[in-house]
Order: C-alpha cells, then sequence, then structure tokens
C-alpha cells in the first residue's frame, strides 16, 4: 500500500475505534444515570419506579417538616396540590429549604412509597423556581389559596 | 439623566458595530484602502461608546438610583460599595453589558497589537468580531435593555443582590471568564479572515496562536475562580458538580485544549490546517452555546438570572447564524486539497493528533450530557437530569488516556520519530514514577489506594516528561554549562500548564478517595474527630454585619497538643431579602483543608454541622492557576513580536491581498 494511503488508514481507524468506544461508554454510562422527574401524583399513583434513581419535586406542605430530636433526619411531604408525597432526608438541607418553598429532591423510592432522598436542591434565590417543579404546579391551584368558605 | 445617557452611548456603540461589520469588509472585497483601514478607527469608538455605558450602568449602581430596574432589582442602599459595582454582573442585564465590553476590549488590543499585519487581514478580523458585536449589542438593546427605568413608581429600596453573589470571588470570576468566552472570538474571527482571504497557511497560526493562549488562559483562571468559589460559598465543600452550567464554559474550554494544540502543529510544520479552522469555529460556537444556556433560563441554576422565552430565542437564532455561516463558509473555502502528509506515525504531529481525539472526544461526551436533559424536554420525552456519574465514568477514562502521551510529547521530535528514542529518553524517569506510586499512596493513612497510585503514576509520568525536557533542553551534564536561553517563554508556559494539569488530577483524586466528612448535631462542650484532628465547639454568638445578621459558631481544632486553628463558620440572615445564608469556615493548607459549614439549629443550643477533611484540595486551584499563568507566559515570546518586520513580506502575499 502507498506509504501516505496506508498512514491515511491507521489515522481513520484511530478516530473510529476511539470515538465508537467513547460513544459507547457514553450511551452504556447515560443509560444508567440518568433520572427521570417525577410530579408527586405520579409517584402516589404508583406510576415511578421503586427500584431506580428517580427525581421528586414540588412545594413543601405547610407543618409537615419533622426533624429527630438527636440526630440530622428530616422527613416532609413534597405537593404538587393533587397528592402528596413524603421525602426521608439525612443530612443538611439547603439554605433555601423551608416550607412553602420549591424543591427537588433525588433518590429512591422504598416499599412505602416514601422517597429516600440523597441529596435535595433548593432554588437559589427567592424569586426563582425549579422549572420542573412549576411545570408540575401548572393548573394545579394550591388549596389553601382558595377563597375560605364558612 | 445618566442612564438616558448610557442608553444613548450604547445605541451609538450599535451603529459603530454596525459601520464596523458593514465597511471593512465592502473595503476587503472592492480592495478600497479608505475602507479597509477605517476599521481601528470604528474598534475603537465602539470601545469607548460602550465603556461610557459601562461606566453609566456602573454610576447608576453606585449612586442608588433604584429607578433604574436593574438597579432595583439587584442592588440595595445597605449593600457595600465594592458589591455595589460587581452587582453590575451579577444579573442578566449588566452582564451582557460587561460581555460586549470585554468584546470591544479585545477588539481594541487586536488593533493595537497588528501593526505587523496587513492591513486586509486587520480589517477582515476586526470586521468579524463587529458583527458578533451587532449581535450581542442588539440582543441587549431589544430584550434587555439594563437602563430600562421604573417610572413613575420608584422603589424606595433596592431588592438586594443575591448573596450568594455577594463575595469577592465574584468581583472578579465572571471578568476573568468572560475574558475567556469572549476572546475565543478573537481566532474565530482569524479563522473567518483567512477563509474569506482564501489562503490557510502557517503565518496565520502564527498570528492566531498568542491571542488563543491568552483567551484560553483567562478562561482557565476563570473556570478555577468559579470551582473555587463554589468550594467555599455553596456551603458543602464540592469543587465540580458537572453542572449544566459549569459544563457551558468547560467545553469551550476542552475544545479550546484541542485548539491550543492544534494551532501549534499548524504554526509548526503547515499541517492540520483546515481542521485548525474548524476547531476555532467549534470553540466560539460553544462559548456562544454556553451563553446561550446560561442566559436563556433553560437551565436551573445560580446563573440562570431571568427565564424569558424570547431572551433565548434570540440568542438561538444569532446561534443558529453564527455556526451555520461560519460552518457554510468553511464548507465552501476550507482547503480542498487535502494537505499531503509528510509526517510518521511515530511523530509529534500524531501525539498532538491524539491529544485533539481526546479532548474532541471529551467535548462531545459533555454536550451530549448537557444537552440530552434539554432535547427530551423539548420533544415532551420528559424531565431527564443527568448526574454526576455519567461524565466522571466518561471523561476520567479519557482523561487517564491522554496523560501517557502528555510526556512524550514535548520529548518528541517534529514529523519522524523513533519508539526505542523515545524508550531510551524515559525508561529511567519512567522506572522511577512506578516505584513512587507503588510507595507514595502508603503515605496516605497506611492502606493501599489504588486509585491514588494511579493519579501518582500519571501525574508523575506528565510532570517527569516536563523534567526531562527541561534537563534535556538546559544540556546538564553536557559539559558547556547550562543553556538558559533555551527556555523560552513558550516552553516555560507549556511546562508550566502541564505540570498544573498533573497537579490538577493529584487533587482531584486524592481528595475524592481520601475526602472524610460528617454531617452532626453538636452543642457547645462537644466534641468530634475527623482525619486525626479534634474539632472543640465552644462557644455560640450572635453578629451584626453591614447588611446581614449572623449566628456564629466557634470551633477549636487541635491535633494532639498542638493549637490548630480557630474556625468561626456563621450562618448569615440577610435583611433586604430575608435570604439564609451559610458561610463555612476554612483551615486551608497545601495538604489539607479543615471545613466547617453550619446548617440550622435544630433545638435549643443545638445546631447542625457539616464538618470536613478534605486532603490535597488546593492542588486542584493551584494546579488550575498554573495552567492559566502558563498559558499567559507563553505570549511573551519573542517570535510573536519579530514577526511584524521580518516577514511582512511574506506575509502580505500569503493573505492574498492582491485578489
Amino acid at each position: 500500500m502507498h506509504p501516505a494511503r496506508k498512514q491515511r488508514l491507521i489515522l481513520v481507524s484511530l478516530v473510529v475505534v476511539l470515538s465508537s468506544t467513547a460513544i459507547g461508554l457514553a450511551a452504556y454510562a447515560l443509560r444508567d444515570n440518568i433520572n427521570l422527574f417525577y410530579p408527586p401524583a405520579e409517584v402516589a399513583a404508583g406510576k415511578a419506579p421503586i427500584d431506580r434513581t428517580i427525581r421528586l419535586g414540588g412545594m413543601v406542605v405547610e407543618g409537615s417538616i419533622e426533624r429527630s430530636r438527636d440526630e440530622l433526619d428530616t422527613t416532609f411531604w413534597v405537593t404538587d396540590y393533587k397528592a402528596s408525597v413524603a421525602i426521608r432526608y439525612s443530612g443538611i438541607l439547603p439554605d433555601l429549604f423551608a416550607e412553602g418553598e420549591g424543591i427537588v429532591a433525588e433518590g429512591r423510592l422504598d416499599e412505602q412509597g416514601v422517597l429516600i432522598a440523597t441529596q435535595v436542591l433548593a432554588k437559589h434565590d427567592e424569586n426563582y423556581m425549579p422549572p420542573e417543579v412549576a411545570a408540575a404546579l401548572e393548573g394545579n391551584t394550591p388549596r389553601s389559596a382558595a377563597p375560605y368558605q364558612p | 439623566m445618566i442612564p438616558e445617557i448610557g442608553h444613548l452611548a450604547l445605541i451609538i456603540a450599535f451603529v459603530f458595530a454596525m459601520g464596523l461589520a458593514v465597511i471593512p469588509m465592502w473595503g476587503a472585497v472592492r480592495g478600497n484602502s479608505a475602507a479597509l483601514n477605517l476599521a481601528p478607527t470604528l474598534a475603537m469608538g465602539l470601545l469607548v461608546f460602550v465603556a461610557i455605558a459601562f461606566a453609566m450602568l456602573a454610576v447608576s449602581f453606585l449612586k442608588d438610583d433604584f429607578s433604574v430596574a436593574v438597579v432595583a432589582a439587584n442592588s440595595n442602599s445597605l449593600l457595600p460599595a465594592i458589591f455595589k459595582f460587581s452587582a453590575l454582573w451579577g444579573n442578566h442585564e449588566g452582564s451582557l453589558l460587561l460581555w460586549v465590553l470585554i468584546l470591544s476590549g479585545w477588539m481594541a488590543a487586536v488593533s493595537w497589537f497588528s501593526h505587523g499585519l496587513p492591513s486586509v487581514m486587520v480589517a477582515r478580523v476586526l470586521s468579524v468580531m463587529g458583527m458578533i458585536a451587532v449581535g450581542f449589542l442588539a440582543f441587549s438593546l431589544l430584550t434587555s435593555n439594563p437602563f430600562e427605568r421604573l417610572l413613575p413608581n420608584i422603589p424606595l429600596d433596592g431588592n438586594d443582590l443575591n448573596p450568594l453573589l455577594q463575595d469577592p470571588g465574584l468581583i472578579i470570576h465572571p471578568p476573568l471568564l468572560y475574558m475567556g468566552y469572549v476572546g475565543l472570538s478573537v481566532p474565530f474571527a482569524f479563522a473567518i479572515a483567512a477563509l474569506l482571504g482564501g489562503r490557510l497557511d502557517a503565518s496565520w497560526a502564527r498570528w492566531s496562536r498568542p491571542w488563543t493562549n491568552v483567551a484560553w488562559g483567562f478562561l482557565s483562571l476563570g473556570i478555577m475562580l468559579g470551582s473555587w468559589w463554589a468550594y467555599y460559598e455553596l456551603g458543602w465543600g464540592g469543587w465540580w458538580f458537572w453542572d449544566p452550567v459549569e459544563n457551558a464554559s468547560f467545553m469551550p474550554w476542552l475544545m479550546g485544549t484541542a485548539l491550543v494544540h492544534s494551532l501549534a502543529v499548524t504554526e509548526k510544520r503547515g499541517v492540520f490546517r483546515a481542521w485548525t479552522v474548524l476547531l476555532a469555529i467549534f470553540a466560539f460556537s460553544l462559548s456562544l452555546l454556553g451563553t446561550f444556556l446560561v442566559r436563556s433560563g433553560v437551565l436551573t441554576s445560580v446563573h440562570a438570572f431571568a427565564s424569558d422565552p424570547e431572551r433565548g430565542l434570540f440568542i438561538l437564532i444569532f446561534l443558529a447564524l453564527v455556526i451555520g455561516g461560519s460552518l457554510l463558509l468553511y464548507a465552501v473555502r476550507a482547503p480542498t486539497v487535502a494537505s499531503r502528509i509528510n509526517y510518521t506515525a511515530v511523530s509529534r504531529e500524531s501525539l498532538l493528533m491524539v491529544n485533539n481525539l481526546v479532548f474532541t472526544v471529551s467535548t462531545i461526551i459533555v454536550l451530549l450530557g448537557t444537552l440530552f436533559p434539554l432535547v427530551m424536554d423539548a420533544f415532551s420525552l420528559g424531565k431527564y437530569s443527568v448526574g454526576p456519574p455519567y461524565f466522571n465514568a466518561v471523561f476520567v477514562p479519557l482523561m487517564a488516556l491522554v496523560m501517557p502521551f502528555m510526556a512524550i510529547g514535548p520529548l518528541s521530535r517534529w514529523r519522524e520519530d523513533s519508539a526505542a528514542r523515545w524508550l531510551h529518553e524515559l525508561l529511567v524517569p519512567g522506572a522511577v514514577v512506578v516505584v513512587f506510586a507503588l510507595a507514595v499512596p502508603l503515605l496516605f493513612g497506611g492502606r493501599f489506594n489504588v486509585w491514588i497510585a494511579l493519579a501518582v503514576l500519571l501525574s508523575g509520568w506528565v510532570a517527569i516528561g516536563v523534567l526531562k525536557d527541561l534537563w534535556r533542553r538546559l544540556g546538564v551534564g553536557s559539559g558547556y554549562g547550562l543553556r538558559w536561553q533555551t527556555l523560552t517563554p513558550s516552553f516555560l508556559g507549556m511546562a508550566t500548564a502541564h505540570l498544573g494539569f498533573a497537579a490538577v488530577v493529584m487533587g482531584a483524586v486524592v481528595v475524592t478517595q481520601l475526602n472524610e466528612e460528617r454531617d452532626l448535631l453538636m452543642e457547645v462542650g462537644d466534641v468530634e474527630f475527623l482525619g486525626g484532628y479534634r474539632f472543640e465547639l465552644t462557644a455560640l454568638s450572635r453578629q451584626a454585619g453591614p447588611n446581614y445578621m449572623a449566628d456564629q459558631a466557634v470551633f477549636e481544632i487541635t491535633q494532639g497538643d498542638k493549637p490548630i486553628a480557630t474556625l468561626i463558620p456563621e450562618k448569615r440572615r440577610y435583611f433586604a431579602s430575608g435570604q439564609m445564608m451559610t458561610e463555612a469556615a476554612i483551615d486551608g493548607s497545601v495538604w489539607r483543608d479543615l471545613y466547617i459549614a453550619l446548617g440550622e439549629p435544630v433545638e435549643e443550643g443545638a445546631w447542625a454541622v457539616r464538618l470536613q477533611f478534605k486532603p490535597m484540595v488546593r492542588w486542584l486551584w493551584l494546579g488550575g492557576a498554573l495552567i492559566g499563568f502558563g498559558a499567559l507566559l507563553t505570549v511573551a515570546d519573542r517570535r510573536y513580536r519579530r514577526q511584524s518586520t521580518v516577514k511582512s513580506a511574506a506575509i502580505a502575499e500569503a493573505t492574498g491581498l492582491a485578489g
């Protein structure tokens, strides 16, 4: 074979082998590491898988935060005003985590339908709502905002 | 009045940008030298008026003019003056103005430092950059006017700057990062100008190379500072999150890394020409993509100031025009005759090609992970997020793959080399590194950690390659004395950057492997041990700051009987927004950081506390700084200045001034 052509062949095969290995690796890694977002209503309806990591987001229900006395375990409920799901988290919660605020939690569901969170994300500033949460809440009105009827 | 002057200046700047985009380009086509020579003047005018607009906005911030919407939304009368100034770019409109200011700064620099270049080249380069300025100024004026007033209902006080951004790191991180981001427009403009001129050759690469190195150096420093800021300000001690916004700045960096190396081959050997042009186009396109991702509000992040679909659409169209237009030009004008391959498989060219392949593939991997959720969402296929495990699984092996070649690269010869010679050069150093890799991990806590061994092996290999090169250049042992003159700024810069890279890898692996972290409840008098240190909570108190109230905890840290440090982490509540902020306390050293952050008060007198022991975490930023400074150092090389007198004749011919 002509040396220049041989060279080009080596070059092309190198490129093909390296990029297909990388893309294969990427596809494999992607399969295991993408987390689908579920609003509370879908989780409550049993539509979320229990054997893999998911993301769940909504508003933290007022009065639902329970802290353990001697450890850093916290249990709270999030809602999209259609259904609520309990989340348990062990560790320090973000600064802007509070009742009535939008949050996203990442973790796995246990058999009781409680999300055992490995991470809880809150917004970064006061005027900001995580887009997933905003979309999940769209069209649902908070019950507390409904006019009070005696 | 002041905001109106600023607005007017911005409009005049837009007119200058329009002129710059059209007149010199027309001059280049028609061979009209009067039109050509107008380019530097127009670029200066653009800089002056953008600077006036910027100064007017700065004055509005410093004078607490809350009738300006941006000031009212992002500043507060209690804010310290320095943060009032940096609040200018702590928001969408202001940061865009900073973007344009830096762009026009780069343009002025190009026109100042290009006396040796043929005027047609300068005109084309400035004109291409003028087109970019038109896009961004139009974006600013049409969708994100920083001078918009809130009349007649002027707020009494401002909303305050997000407390996360009230930090010295944020005063310099955005300008540095933008210097890099926007600086990549210079090699892009050179590439487009060369395509328009129709001749791509070594002299083009020589002009473009120092600019690329500087931009890439600033980008490295900007990313490094961002990581450092996240580490101490976000309060949980992480240093890289694979957050889409981090990726947005990291992708141009990865592509820029490939470009910096590819330019070396094109300058020295005249090959990889079309590829280098393509890399220059991609690197800047990724900068624009990053701007789109960050500014359009499609991402959830501390950087996403506003979500306004109109803005997103504008940048998306601009992005499509720039990328589409430049790729079309590339398709039409790129060298049709493939350059003859005049190097062998075992040569420096091939090693640099490995670098290019790895960094291009890495860019694609990061791009895939970053865009995947957006694409799925756009087609309503679900709301996904791609986590750090994905990026780590693919990115880490790729970096490990490139490191063995990094040591050989600087020692190798152009065109033709032999594996036997490489073996001869590196056998002894290689053996030393293997011994180190087996021994050093034992120093860390006694247990052999295979990942640390690998990191020592690869980083040590890279470092020893640099040292061997230094040794050889100096001619140690040759009997003729040391040849200091061989240590050119080019070489020193490269060596520094490579050592920096090795340091980053060491720091990243060691801190990931040996990090110790504990979240716990502590009361005054409680003691905890971590990483061989004793942490005692000795007091709790409350202290007022200029615009916040802080809860403080005092920790005494000792090791054996030796006092190490007193750390005072804070939990602040900012008055204006009522926002809570964690201010971590860190005792840092080269070998380890001790990191304490306060969580929340859980019951009477008890706080949730996060203690962390982070070995060698500083190597990350030290290494990042070395990479950045190394890149900046290369510009001092004399050959970039000599070109002006010696080669101008050849250059004039090369750019096709006649045609």
